[in-house]
């Protein structure tokens, strides 16, 4: 079997460390191809597609880009049932915010392992670097990932294989432990030498800040609905809708989401046949969707809120259109809250 | 050879791309699958995948808010 080319499969961010990766492999002939795995919390492209000044932004999928440019096929693979799991009860806690970010590495190599068995494929590929990241990438994580995963030494990191017992990979001979790195830490020199190296200019930012629980307050949002609901669980459009507009909570009982401009607007009323919705009758304003239970009095602060982001709402009365899903429209006319009484505290 | 649809509208990305790739994976080479999708970022991403994955695109074409996108099967895809 020495002319046997062996088959590798790749997680694929979209950022630098894993296209240096599969480029390390590439150059020992191992045939690789890449697998993306999306959660609903990916960052990719998604307030680019919604908000309206930035339409004309260029947009890519970066997993898919990285994937050209490497000449790999790259499969994508939807989890968002599969991830709440991992989201709900991480085994080894969050990070910063509410970012499983080892039990969800631990998570996707799992899946690619499967991927790989389903395929034909001989090992799994990732762009991990030890001490490039707090919680998943530190020497003691590293083989937690491998363990938990269940790849145990069919799992490779090229980029710091070397500091890391030899793989079956490289016992086996498929690769040449001595062609793969030593990196180690933050610096990213060692990964822009490699580029260099492999005349690669562009590509994305590098590592992390490719998902949405890493982020402060997408997370304190996240935290906010699940204590709302009083139970830990979510549904995509949930998570999906705290990527969109202004969510004010003037209660523990409802929450609003109100629309920063045109393409915020146009998203949120895709969703009024799940919620209440407001808008001024006669001027231009955002949609405001109303999450929760609300009383009548609770509408009518709602009708505050929706004319005091109007353009009338330095006027005396606005009148504010109000659709529960399923019922007739009906106006009320309201003074618009002024900017003071909206506590900063109701902002999420 | 036939031809099917996939009404991927309102779906943000990656959503489009999956579905493609998922409807795409029960088809034969040759078929054209004409995705329609409402998420500017597809028009850029589709055809990326299409072209990563041995599949031809054959037009994209606006018709008001909806993109259409016609890809036609290539012969080595799983």
């Amino acid at each position: 079997m020495a002319n046997k080319q062996y088959k590798a499969v790749a997680l694929i961010s979209g950022g630098l460390d894993s296209m240096l990766a599969v480029r390390v492999l590439q150059d020992q002939g191992v045939h690789v191809e890449g697998i993306n795995f999306y959660t609903g919390f990916c960052v990719e492209g998604h307030t680019h597609a919604i908000r309206r000044q930035d339409q004309n932004k260029h947009k890519r999928n970066n997993a898919l880009w990285v994937a050209e440019q490497l000449g790999i096929k790259l499969h994508i693979i939807e989890v968002i049932e599969e991830y709440k799991n991992v989201l709900l009860a991480p085994k080894h806690g969050y990070g910063s915010h509410l970012n499983p970010c080892l039990d969800c590495k631990s998570f996707m190599v799992g899946k690619a392992l499967t991927w790989m068995q389903e395929h034909g494929f001989d090992f799994i590929v990732t762009g991990e670097v030890i001490g490039q990241r707090p919680m998943s990438q530190r020497r003691d994580t590293l083989p937690v990932v491998a363990r938990e995963s269940g790849a145990q030494d069919l799992l490779l990191r090229p980029l710091c294989a070397k500091l890391l017992p030899p793989t079956r990979p490289e016992k086996e001979g498929w690769v040449d432990r001595e062609r793969l790195h030593n990196f180690n830490g933050r610096s990213r020199k060692p990964q822009m030498a490699l580029a260099q190296h492999y005349n690669i200019k562009e590509y994305a930012q590098p590592a992390g800040g490719c998902c949405f629980l890493t982020d402060a307050s997408y997370s304190h949002k996240l935290a906010d609905l699940w204590q709302a609901r009083q139970h830990r669980d979510y549904e995509l459009d949930d998570i999906m809708l705290l990527k969109v507009g202004r969510h004010i909570r003037p209660s523990p009982d409802f929450k609003l989401i109100v629309g920063r401009e045109e393409g915020e607007n146009n998203y949120l009323e895709g969703y009024r046949h799940c919620f209440t919705h407001l808008r001024p009758a006669a001027c231009p304003g955002a949609t405001v969707l109303v999450d929760g239970n609300v009383t009548e009095q609770d509408l009518a602060l709602a009708a505050r809120i929706t004319a005091r982001f109007s353009q009338h709402r330095d006027r005396p009365q606005v009148t504010i259109s109000i659709t529960p899903p399923g019922t007739a429209t009906r106006q009320l006319e309201v003074a618009p809250l002024a900017p003071d009484d909206i506590p900063g505290a109701w902002y999420l | 050879m036939s031809t099917h649809s996939l009404d991927a509208r309102r779906l943000l990305c990656p959503m489009p791309v999956i579905k493609a790739q998922n409807r795409v994976a029960q088809l034969q080479p040759g078929d054209i699958l004409e995705v329609i999708c409402t998420d500017p970022g597809a028009r850029n991403d589709i055809p990326a995948w299409c072209r990563i994955n041995g599949h031809r695109v054959l037009d994209v074409r606006q018709q008001e808010r909806d993109i259409i996108i016609r890809l036609e099967v290539g012969s080595d895809h799983d």
